[in-house]
């Protein structure tokens, strides 16, 4: 067999030997990527803007103190400062407490509702549309709502009327010490659910039916299908909703503020938030709210930094 | 145009967005010279009327055309911050970012808070008759709250005192004298059983407890009792002793004891005043000009109300509060921005006749004219007596309705520094014994006191 050599032909890209000056590269590099640049740097601009700058702007007025608009270091004045405040622990309790309640009532009940509703057979559509309503609801309509009609102390409001009308105790709701929470809670839950509904939806109709089936051949009822197939399929997401869900709820502003006009009863309504918010833009005290925001800052990325530990080892 | 060309131009004109974006980001109305394109001194002012209040914004805008028609070198940029034009946390956010108008609105109580931004401007050496005609009748004593080592800050357009405001078609339907209004914090408690019990949801006294008001109002009571806030070095708390407790102690009462204060607590200013005008509040303290903002704000009716001095705990009240607002002016202005900003002031809130004293004009718009206050000017002096003259000859509040409380002078208290702050605090303590059955008074006490005196060494 003959074998046949030819010449090798003229190659139309340079060889790998005679390569252009590094100079050349990047700069064809930065041709080529000028549009991803430039998307690029209007997010850093966004971030830097509204995240970066803010952030590193109150850690550093946290060790500051400003009065007749001259500025001076003082060390960990303001954190002790801080700490000492009265409503500082009633805060924190009232902080974790919500936590807890809206742990309960808030993660629970969405992923039941999924469940639910991933069971239908008719109405799918209209369902989710209903439960995903309120979160269309603006956050302050709906706690108008909820303050006005709702929590209403006296019997003209909804929920007395109805405690009423079962012969059960009524309750003055936002007016309550007690009742503060669990009512910001209901109320937080109901504005709130529709979207971790979806999600869990989302997640419950990727398990495949065969697990199912296979399970139901094994005998197992509605609660074992739950409790073996449901939840291990859904665990991931069911473990970031969790954290979402924690890292939220330690924020709660919005509720206190709208819901109880501020701190409530006694402070029962009072959060790590509000106390910020009182202490910038009520008390004239923006030093000390910074150095507030930074221990909530801390407390959260070490709560961060052991459930990703925990999550981690358990994957 | 190909798509990665599209594309370059999409991502070239976002980061050009954003670049003008930031460029546009500025609250002033002009440039550093202050003056515009036409060489006009240019000025913003805020507390313009909001949309829902029609015949105010009218005034307002008919105000601002003539004055620039008297001032042709002159243009007035109005800025509406909402229908209650200093809420406390809006006025703080528009003061740390920078964002006031050149002229601002503020209450007595923010003088120190103003100074700590570094945001206001010494006007001192422009506040003068050349620039306010009136200002020599400005009473010195109203000069004085917006002065700080010599220098002052800001010009006086409200003061006021407060009383005890009374709803004069309850009191009738609860079988009260309307002449005969409460002297005494006992009476109130009477007064307040008789009128809650006409029932419908009616509260026979009323009482804020959030958002600051609680604490404005504790302070108020306290002066009645003849407390006072602060130690008289303003170093440390004064309230928790037994004038303090009384005052708890009467609310408490009447909330629990006698169920006369309704059961929506938690009021807030526009809570209260909206109930107020709703005709479901037989009493409360306030200003006179309570009176004008349930009118023109909440659709009340000024024949409803009338108003008694502050009421005492054995007799006469001991003491009344009195505040009132004024207008501050950026640091930063040209001296032709801080004269057109005096100039605006003197024209629309220091003038008889003219802008808050247009009498004439407020009459057929139904508002209340011959309300005892605002106190701006010195008694007997020149400005006083037009003012009181155009005030008689528009008169359609019947002078009874105010007589006893303008006839009954009660010894007249400032705030106390830091009011704000305070005020704050001691929401708790009134939000405590209007919501709490078992609230225990002297821990509320001792709980406001421990934070005030927190606060207050914090400002050293």
């Amino acid at each position: 067999m003959a074998t046949m050599t030819s010449a090798p032909e003229a190659s139309p890209t340079p060889r790998a030997d005679v390569r252009p000056p590094a100079r050349t590269r990047r700069g064809r590099k930065l041709r080529d990527n000028l549009t991803g640049y430039a998307f690029l740097l209007g997010a850093i601009f966004c971030f830097a803007l509204f995240q970066w700058f803010p952030m590193i702007r109150g850690i550093v007025m946290s060790f500051q103190h400003t009065r007749r608009g001259v500025t001076t270091w003082v060390g960990f004045d303001n954190f002790v400062r801080i700490v000492r405040d009265p409503s500082f622990g009633t805060a924190w309790k009232n902080t974790f407490y919500f936590t807890v309640l809206a742990l309960i009532l808030g993660y629970a009940v969405p992923f039941v509702v999924a469940i639910l509703l991933n069971e239908f057979r008719h109405f799918k559509g209209y369902l989710r549309i209903l439960v995903y309503l309120p979160v269309m609801l603006p956050p302050a309509s709906a706690l108008f709502l909820f303050k006005y009609y709702a929590y209403d102390p006296s019997d003209a409001g909804l929920f007395n009327a109805v405690l009423k009308f079962l012969h059960l105790p009524t309750s003055e709701w936002m007016q309550s010490p007690t009742m503060t929470m669990p009512a910001m809670v209901i109320a937080s839950t109901w504005m709130n659910m529709g979207a971790a509904v979806l999600i869990y939806l989302a997640a419950l109709q990727n398990i495949p039916g065969e697990l199912y089936e296979a399970a139901e051949l094994d005998g197992a009822g509605l609660l074992r299908r739950i409790w073996n197939v449901t939840i291990p399929q859904t665990r991931l997401i069911l473990a970031l909703l969790a954290m979402l869900q924690i890292v939220a709820t330690m924020q709660v502003f919005i509720e206190p503020l709208i819901l109880a006009n501020g701190a409530g009863t006694q402070d029962s309504a009072t959060s790590v938030a509000y106390l910020i918010y009182q202490h910038g833009f009520f008390q004239n005290d923006l030093n000390g709210a910074a150095a507030l925001g930074v221990i909530m800052l801390l407390v959260l990325a070490a709560f961060s930094a052991v459930y990703v530990r925990l999550t981690t080892r358990q994957d | 145009m190909s798509v990665s060309q599209y594309r370059r131009v999409a991502a070239l004109t976002v980061a050009a967005g954003l670049g003008l974006s930031i460029a546009a980001c500025s609250t002033k109305g002009s440039d550093d010279s202050g003056k515009d394109a036409g060489g006009k001194t240019v000025i913003t002012v805020d507390c313009q009327p909001d949309g829902s209040q029609k015949d105010l914004l009218a005034n307002w805008n008919a105000d601002v055309a003539a004055f620039e028609k008297q001032h042709p070198t002159v243009t007035i940029k109005s800025v509406s911050v909402g229908q209650q034009c200093n809420n406390p946390p809006d006025f703080t956010a528009r003061l740390t970012g920078g964002t006031m108008t050149d002229v601002f609105y503020g209450y007595m109580t923010d003088l120190q808070q103003v100074l700590d931004s570094g945001q206001a401007m010494d006007i001192t050496q422009y506040a003068t008759k050349d620039t306010i005609p009136t200002w020599d009748s400005v009473d010195p004593a109203l000069k004085a709250v917006f002065t700080d080592n010599g220098k002052i800050y800001a010009i006086p357009t409200k003061n006021y005192s407060m009383g005890l405001l009374y709803n004069k078609t309850l009191f009738t339907k609860a079988g009260l004298d309307v002449n005969n209004p409460p002297k005494t914090w006992a009476d109130v408690r009477a007064a307040a059983k008789k009128i809650a019990a006409l029932g419908g949801g009616v509260a026979g006294y009323s009482d804020y407890s959030a958002g600051n008001t609680g604490g404005w109002h504790f302070t108020a009571e306290l002066y009645s009792q003849g407390g006072t806030i602060l130690s008289a070095d303003n170093k440390s708390a004064a309230f928790d002793n037994a004038q303090g407790k009384q005052v708890l102690q009467n609310l408490k009462d009447m909330r629990y004891g006698d169920n006369s204060m309704g059961s929506r607590q938690l009021l807030q200013w526009a809570d209260l005043l909206t109930n107020a005008a709703a005709g479901k509040v037989g009493m409360f303290i306030g200003a006179p000009d309570a009176t004008t903002a349930i009118v023109q704000q909440f659709q009340g009716k000024y024949q409803d109300w009338a108003m008694a001095p502050m009421p005492g705990q054995d007799g006469a009240a001991k003491g009344t509060l009195g505040g009132g607002e004024g207008y501050f002016f950026r640091k930063d202005l040209t001296p032709d921005q801080v004269k057109a900003g005096l100039e605006w002031i003197a024209f629309e809130k220091l003038t008889p006749g003219k802008g808050q004293f247009d009498y004439a004009r407020a009459k057929p718009q139904n508002q209340p004219v011959g309300l005892p206050q605002p106190l701006l000017f010195t008694a007997g002096s020149a400005a006083q007596k037009q003012e009181l003259e155009l005030r008689k000859a528009n008169q359609n509040v019947p002078s009874e309705n105010f007589g006893l409380f303008e006839a009954t002078p009660v010894p007249i208290k400032g705030e106390p520094a830091n009011a704000q702050a305070i005020y704050a605090v001691l929401d708790n303590a009134m939000s405590g014994v209007l919501t709490n059955p078992g609230a225990n008074i002297d821990q509320l006490l001792k709980t406001a006191e421990t934070k005030t005196n927190q606060l207050l060494a914090a400002d050293k």
